[in-house]
């Protein structure tokens, strides 16, 4: 347990084991959030905050916790953390909440925030758990901003709301393609994301769970 | 382990736990109310100043919001009132309070807000007598919200200035683009009601409008892939500017009676 580096657990969510990529967690919101670089930036720092504090508390008290009602203390530090988080984005970046509007609460919600309380946290002393939940919501954020830079771009012409592709409807030439804001792009970009991961690392690559038998009848042909 | 998991430690730990928790989740909406609430009021004004297409850089939005007149209007009669006073009247609120408001029934209710508040605020732009904007607070039901905004009528009282919406809830990049600045400069220009008429006859339609269609003037391009949004708006529209909203209002206003 102790073998654990602090470079490790801050790098290795990011690709090696990214919590999206690999884990598969934390589809949902990154599919709403992502039509736009503004907000998946402000969504993954908010499930960087997020992730990281929460590791960090529950660490800190995980040898007090106890077993039977260990998630829903998990939960309630959670939820306290994404309200709080919730209420100062309200109070100094309202626009984005609003954009936000409930996905900022939903984060309570992203299996990334207890899956690293529960898988990471009530086994690690603090430090090393806040930088996990660090590298984790890095990992996050980087999917999202993957997505959201090619969404923003292709779907509207722009990145972080400033123009790139002149669109036609402003007289330019590029024509938008309006699938990219809709959620399901999400899906076809994120397994690109994965496909493009799982070729540079190899060991990603999960051994296939069923092999097609070979025809067991010469078709008469 | 075993005193980990007893009872007592149990409770100790929970009671303990939820006690901070709340502490912290308290502290945080207490201490950035105000902030929140300067934000949300800023955001109010700005977005009457934007559906009303004004705006000067340089200029504080309180300082443009100083040549705004705020008055109060008694939908029943159609007329101004000084029932209430407008620096302190919340409408959102009296629309919930069944002495201030009237119960629509279903049939009238098309924006699907349920109640409707008697006096409504109405925000004048005047120059000299004569109006030169009036902007007003419509809302209605969309997919997953009540979109709360304002639309700006020009003095003719039937030329639209504008429209935003300063609070709702629905999809991002879907819905949410009610707040898109394009989408949003389709609506200078449009007329609200059929030449002559009080009837309200403005909505948006599926698709892109048609410029040569002759009642391109009464239609907006609906939003892609939020039909039950853009059907919210077109009710909001409706209702707002119908009978039960403001038309007798406008109407005495059109004829010099208020």
């Amino acid at each position: 347990m102790a073998s654990v580096s602090a470079k490790d657990v801050l790098t290795k969510p990011v690709f090696a084991n990214n919590p999206i990529g690999l884990q598969i967690l934390g589809i949902c919101s990154a599919l709403a959030v992502t039509s736009n670089l503004n907000t998946a930036l402000v969504m993954s720092m908010a499930v960087i905050v997020v992730t990281a504090f929460s590791n960090f508390f529950v660490s800190l008290i995980r040898n007090h916790i106890p077993g039977n009602i260990r998630i829903i203390c998990q939960m309630t530090i959670i939820a306290s953390l994404v309200i709080v988080v919730d209420q100062f984005l309200k109070a100094y970046a309202y626009d984005v909440s609003k954009q936000l509007s409930v996905f900022v609460g939903l984060i309570i919600t992203n299996c990334i925030v207890m899956g690293r309380a529960e898988a990471f946290a009530m086994k690690n002393p603090p430090v090393i758990s806040f930088l996990d939940g660090i590298g984790n919501g890095l990992g996050y954020g980087v999917v999202l901003m993957f997505v959201g830079t090619i969404r923003e771009l292709l779907g509207a012409g722009s990145l972080f709301g400033i123009e790139i592709l002149p669109l036609v409807n402003n007289g330019g030439w590029y024509q938008a393609n309006g699938l990219l804001l809709l959620p399901p792009s999400a899906f076809f970009i994120i397994g690109i994301f994965i496909w493009i991961v799982r070729s540079w690392k190899k060991d990603q690559v999960e051994a296939p769970e069923y092999v097609l038998a070979p025809n067991s009848k010469q078709e008469a042909v | 382990m075993a005193a980990k998991d007893s009872i007592s430690k149990t409770i100790t730990v929970t009671v303990l736990l939820c006690v901070v928790c709340s502490v912290v989740v308290s502290a945080a909406a207490v201490l950035l109310k105000p902030q929140q609430v300067s934000n949300k009021e800023l955001d109010r004004k700005s977005n009457i100043l934007s559906a009303a297409g004004i705006s000067e850089p340089g200029k504080s939005v309180d300082e443009l919001f100083a040549q705004i007149t705020t008055r109060i209007v008694d939908l029943e009669t159609g007329t101004f009132t000084d029932e209430v006073d407008p620096a302190t009247y919340d409408a959102m609120k009296a629309a919930k309070d069944p002495a201030r408001s009237v119960k629509l029934d279903r049939q009238e209710d098309i924006a699907s807000i349920k109640r409707q508040a008697r006096y409504m605020p109405v925000y004048l732009v005047q120059n000299g007598d004569q109006i030169d904007r009036i902007i007003l607070p419509v809302h209605g039901y969309g997919l997953w919200s009540t979109l709360y905004g304002f639309l700006a009528l020009e003095g003719d009282l039937n030329t639209v200035v504008g429209l935003g919406f300063y609070s709702h809830a629905e999809t991002p990049g879907l819905g949410g683009e009610v707040d898109n600045p394009a989408w949003k400069a389709l609506w200078p220009g449009k007329k609200v009601y059929e030449e002559g008429t009080m009837e309200p006859v403005l909505q948006l339609i599926k698709g892109n409008v048609n410029p040569s269609s002759p009642d391109a003037e009464h239609q907006i391009d609906g939003l892609s892939g939020a039909t039950l949004t853009s059907n919210g708006v077109s009710n909001l529209v409706k209702f707002w500017l119908g009978e039960n909203g403001y038309a007798p209002f406008l109407a005495n206003l059109r004829a010099g009676g208020v």
